[in-house]
């Protein structure tokens, strides 16, 4: 049917946006909040390095309660943990991995509808 | 009644000034200072910020200051023991005792060692400097690289050892990003064809006139702010460096070779004043900065009676601040030795 | 005709043994039940091999007579062995001694209560010797129990700083344990006492208490509370921990027929869990208590939560995977594979998850992985490629702009599935480029080409490599005037085996001088990926106290053989912090220009 296509609105809807996910990812691991966007766990990242994959951005989307990148993206970490080792605020980022994967890989019925 | 005596530990900037005010105030000082020569870091201070006058006038002027029939310096010189008796200390300086009524320590910064975040390249690197190091090219007249070309670009790098949890150091160093925006421009100067970056998290503009130095810095002298964290850096074979970062507004990552890489070193609390510190069984802060009495109304009290803290020994601060503080100390020092 | 050697009293022991012997035929027998088929017939085949009576031998010697527990710690070792080795030497001199004298059958119970169907002195064989020995048995088992009760109640005075904690069910068991001996000895006293037999313990006491006590009444209640005490025991011991008596020696046959852990192999796993006595020596050697004040993670207390099947996840995902519980557990308890085991696996499974890695190949004779962690400590990549220039080998740089992870922090994250994809895809590359060698500067990638990447070909760590380069004058050096304290990585150490190599190589290039904590005893840098969960202020404080350990002999330089210790060390260190490989290329005399192309005929891959 023409007309009726769902097309995703491009601001973040924050108000909209389902943040149990985040606030259980944050729960397990709340380290993240001091993150002050700096880009270094980017910009060291093993497989950023070789493709686009890019952990800062994808956090930040997280803590906006937006998974659909995450979800897609989050399988190319290899855990190496040079990010951890270069964050300047000691962000667990290993850890906050793979609790990510962990809250949206089991609890997927549960967040369903983002 | 007889004159009383105070020490001042450490000759920079906050001990010469100080010492200039209580000389004035009647007291006797004794000024004394490890190194061989009064000025602490000032000395090394090309041009300052914000207005970049050149550090040796400072220097002139905090040196006369110190010209007083009241002042007594000791340079060479380091306190190897502290007795603290009923109402003054008794202090062994070159195997000599001396009495002090009250004791001021101004014993300043370090500057971060650059070289414990390997992944940076310092001392490994020829082509990776700090600050200071650039400092002593200006004083030069010449900024060339190891190989002694004309760099064709200059990329510096914020909060080397500040901000880092990894470097032991939470704090901000707070003079460094208007240095590297003062030097920027100074780099601009000497070499107008040279590209210049800043690599920062946050610019922090926290002075007069440092907010218009930073616009003009964009303005005048194109000089190009990427928001970033150096993550690490190697050698090319030429020489230059390649650096890695993420250029987070961009959200991508980004790859840069410079012929130099400045490093703004931060300031971390100087060892010497570890060394002051347990001699007077003075308290650090969590930063490992001297602990003030009181936060807002006893700043230039140590926990210790009788000891006081004026400079970059309390906290990091520019020259303005030092001055201001350790005038503020004199104030302090004067009001408990009448009391 | 045989007396009648029946009392009611024995039933509580009889039946509660008969219990006890049904469940663990069923238990043992569903283990192997339940094992996978390789190694159900391991267990078949294993049975009437010679490797049984190793297992024997084995039994004896760490199950009776403790020998590891002695090694660590003597007093403890005494403890456990008097406490096992006593009572297996009591019911084996018992049975002697019941069918010297019974000449025939006699129900099995008979040995256990002899004193009480035979209380005076008997004509039979060697009867008065038996008696003493008996006594004297008796005597040690009680010493090793009163060492038992004193380490409940002051765990310092047999030379422990913490003893692990128990359950109430525990409790019940425990003390019923703790009544056996003390009761036995009361029952046999008093018999003796009446009959004016016994042995010089037994004999004496019973007269002692002849005197003021009316141990003609006393006797019989007496025997009726030693049963009773056993029969509690054998009933509970199911359900506590003291199930690990039978289960090490079932364990101990397990292993002696091949049956190993790896990473995927629960029913062993159970058993194992099922054989840890919570010793709590595991407690002490963990730097997690000693330096970096957690107490709830170390390895006792993470199997009795898989044991009473609690929750176990934080604590499975704290823990250094140091191994340091694992080198001293007397049980030999594969600590670390079974910490593994229970980290969850959420890699999305049968996903194609790295297929963006570039697959490159070159051919060369030596393939060099600096790992991803030697990127953020340049001076160690810097000398290696130095030396590998000096070595004349032609080699490939497999990560020179950063290829991708060895897949080996993935696996210690528990993400097998993950880890997998990746091992295949770096494989393939290697295997390609024909090399004879891969040499690794990380020990953490080091371990996992070795151990799970069957490559085919030699997998060095650089510090067995640099070894081999001196030894074949492929370069020479010159000794350095630093003394040097050697810190071996965990991953290398314990985990490898490789403690050796390095070693020659500081000797070669500087003065080595020793420390407590070297070998199987040194310490973790604190640093470990393993750890999921460590704040870094706890790892900065694991780091300063083990350079405290490490520099009390006040080398000039710490030397180590991993990027990531090295890092956990610099900025808390006052000591320089330097690889081996730092050392080396500081060390390195160039050879003459002329002779060092000579040798490169081939062109040197960077
Ligand atoms: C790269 C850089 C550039 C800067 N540029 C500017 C600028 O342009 N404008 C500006 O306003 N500020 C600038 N600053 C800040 C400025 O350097 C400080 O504000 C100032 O130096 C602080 O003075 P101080 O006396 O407290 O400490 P210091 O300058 O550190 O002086 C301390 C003195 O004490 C002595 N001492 C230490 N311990 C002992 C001891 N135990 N016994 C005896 N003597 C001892 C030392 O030798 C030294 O002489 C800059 C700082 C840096 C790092
Ligand atoms: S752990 Fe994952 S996100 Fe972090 S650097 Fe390695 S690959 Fe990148
Ligand atoms: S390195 Fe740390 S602080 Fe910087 S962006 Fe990444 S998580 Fe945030
Ligand atoms: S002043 Fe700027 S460069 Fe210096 S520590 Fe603070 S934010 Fe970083
Ligand atoms: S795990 Fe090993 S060391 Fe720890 S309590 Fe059990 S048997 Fe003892
Ligand atoms: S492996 Fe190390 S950290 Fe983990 S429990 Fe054992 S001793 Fe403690
Ligand atoms: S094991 Fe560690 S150091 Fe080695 S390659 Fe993998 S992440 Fe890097």
């Amino acid at each position: 049917m023409w007309g009726f296509n769902i097309t995703k609105t491009r601001a973040i809807d924050f108000d909209k946006n389902n943040r149990e996910p985040m606030m259980e990812i944050l729960r397990l691991e709340p380290s993240i909040r001091v993150c002050i966007a700096c880009g270094a766990c980017t910009a060291t990242c093993t497989s950023g390095n070789l493709t686009p994959f890019n952990i800062r951005q994808l956090n930040v989307f997280m803590q906006r309660g937006e998974y659909q990148e995450l979800k897609k993206e989050m399988h190319k970490c290899m855990l190496c943990g040079k990010c951890t080792l270069v964050c300047p605020r000691g962000v667990n980022l290993r850890h906050l991995i793979l609790k990510t994967r962990e809250v949206l890989l089991n609890e997927e019925p549960l967040f369903a509808q983002n | 009644m007889t004159m009383k005596t105070i020490a001042i530990i450490g000759a920079g900037p906050a001990g010469m000034e100080a010492s200039g005010s209580l000389a004035r105030l009647g007291y006797h000082v004794v000024l004394i200072e490890k190194e061989a020569t009064v000025g602490g870091h000032l000395k090394n201070l090309f041009q300052l910020f914000p207005d970049r006058r050149p550090g040796k006038e400072i220097l002139t002027h905090l040196v006369q200051t110190i010209k007083h029939p009241g002042i007594q310096i000791k340079v060479n010189s380091e306190v190897s023991e502290v007795q603290k008796l009923d109402n003054s200390f008794a202090l062994k300086i070159n195997e000599e005792t001396m009495n002090a009524d009250a004791v001021l320590v101004t014993t300043g910064f370090d500057l971060y060692d650059a070289t414990e975040k390997e992944e940076y390249g310092y001392g490994i690197y020829p082509n990776v400097i700090t600050s200071a190091d650039l400092e002593q090219m200006f004083h030069n007249g010449k900024v060339v690289t190891e190989e002694g070309k004309t760099p064709k670009r200059v990329a510096f790098i914020h909060c080397v050892g500040s901000r880092d949890e990894k470097a032991g150091n939470n704090y901000c160093s707070k003079v460094c990003c208007v240095t590297a925006v003062k030097q920027a421009i100074e780099i601009k100067e000497l070499l107008p064809e040279t590209e210049v970056f800043c690599y920062y998290m946050d610019i922090r503009m926290f002075g007069p006139y440092y907010e218009e130095l930073y616009r003009e810095a964009q303005e005048k002298w194109g000089v190009m702010f990427i928001r970033g964290k150096l993550s690490e850096a190697s050698q090319n074979m030429d020489g230059s460096i390649l650096m890695k970062a993420e250029d987070t507004l961009a959200g991508k990552p980004l790859r840069m070779n410079t012929d130099l890489m400045v490093l703004m070193a931060g300031m971390v609390p100087s060892a010497s004043s570890k060394k002051v510190a347990q001699q007077f069984k003075m308290e650090e802060g969590q930063n490992r900065f001297f602990k003030s009495a009181d936060n807002h109304y006893r700043y230039n009290e140590s926990q210790q009676m009788g000891v006081f803290i004026a400079g970059a020994c309390v906290a990091p601060m520019n020259i303005t601040d030092t001055i201001a503080n350790a005038r503020a100390a004199a104030v302090k020092i004067d009001e408990y030795l009448k009391n | 005709m045989q007396p009648n050697y029946f009392d009611p009293f024995v039933l509580p022991f009889t039946l509660s043994m008969f219990a006890l012997l049904t469940f663990l035929v069923f238990k043992y027998g569903s283990w192997i039940y339940r094992f996978g088929a390789s190694d159900r017939k391991k267990v078949f085949k294993g049975f009437f091999s010679r490797n049984s009576w190793l297992a024997m031998k084995e039994i004896f010697m760490e199950g009776l007579l403790h020998r590891k527990i002695f090694k660590t710690n003597r007093r403890l070792g005494y403890m456990h062995m008097s406490l096992a080795f006593g009572w297996f030497l009591l019911i084996v001199v018992g049975a002697i001694e019941a069918h010297t004298f019974a000449k025939g059958s006699s129900p099995f119970y008979f040995p256990i209560f002899f004193r009480f169907f035979v209380p005076g002195t008997h004509e039979s064989f060697f009867s008065d010797g038996f008696t003493q020995l008996m006594d004297l048995l008796l005597l040690f088992v009680l010493s090793g129990l009163f060492l038992a009760v004193l380490k409940r109640f002051k765990s310092v005075w047999v030379g422990q700083t913490k003893t692990s904690r128990k359950k109430p069910i525990d409790r019940v068991v425990l003390t019923s344990l703790w009544l056996i001996f003390p009761l036995r000895l009361l029952a046999e006293s008093f018999t003796s006492g009446i009959h004016h037999s016994g042995g010089f313990l037994t004999g004496s006491l019973g007269t002692f208490f002849g005197v003021f006590l009316p141990i003609n009444q006393l006797a019989y209640p007496a025997w009726w509370a030693y049963s009773l005490a056993l029969g509690f025991f054998f009933i509970g011991l199911p359900f506590t921990r003291y199930m690990h008596i039978p289960t090490e020696m079932v364990l101990i046959f397990f292993r002696n027929w091949g049956i190993k852990l790896g990473v995927d192999n629960p029913v062993l796993m159970e058993v194992e869990i099922n054989s840890c006595p919570k010793c709590g020596i595991c407690i002490d050697t963990c730097q997690l208590s000693s330096m970096a004040g957690i107490h709830n993670t170390q390895s006792v207390y993470f199997i009795q939560k898989l044991r009473y099947h609690e929750d176990y996840n934080q604590v499975a995902e704290s823990c250094l995977m140091c191994g340091r519980c694992e080198a001293v557990c007397p049980v030999a308890i594969d600590l670390n594979s079974i910490r593994l085991m229970h980290r969850a696996d959420v890699s999305a499974t049968r996903e194609e998850n790295f297929g963006f890695i570039p697959v490159q190949t070159r051919t060369a004779d030596v393939i060099y992985f600096a790992g991803c962690m030697t990127h953020l400590t340049p001076t160690i990549k810097n000398s290696m490629v130095k030396i590998l220039n000096a070595s004349g080998d032609k080699y490939w740089f497999f990560d020179k702009e950063q290829g991708a992870c060895c897949g080996r922090p993935l696996k210690l994250a528990g993400q097998l599935e993950a880890a997998r994809e990746l091992v295949e895809r770096n494989r393939q590359m290697m295997m390609e480029s024909g090399a004879r060698m891969l040499v690794a500067s990380c020990p953490i990638c080091y371990k996992t080409f070795a151990e799970d990447y069957h490559l085919g070909m030699e997998v060095l760590h650089h510090s067995q490599y640099l070894e081999r380069l001196m030894a074949n004058k492929q370069i020479s050096v010159e000794k350095l005037e630093v003394s040097a304290v050697y810190h071996d990585p965990c991953e290398l150490g314990r985990g490898s085996g490789i403690y050796e190599s390095p070693r020659a190589v500081v000797q070669n290039v500087a003065k080595l001088k020793s420390s407590v904590y070297q070998k199987e005893n040194a310490l973790c840098c604190g640093g470990s990926i393993a750890h999921l969960t460590l704040p870094l202020e706890k790892k900065k404080q694991i780091a300063r106290e083990t350079l405290r350990l490490l520099t009390v002999e006040h080398p000039q330089v710490i030397a180590t053989g991993c990027p990531l210790c090295k890092k956990s060390f610099t900025g808390e260190s006052g000591t320089k912090i330097m690889d081996i490989a730092e050392l080396v290329a500081k060390a390195l005399v160039a050879k003459p220009v002329r002779e060092a192309a000579k040798q490169q005929k081939e062109p040197v891959y960077l």
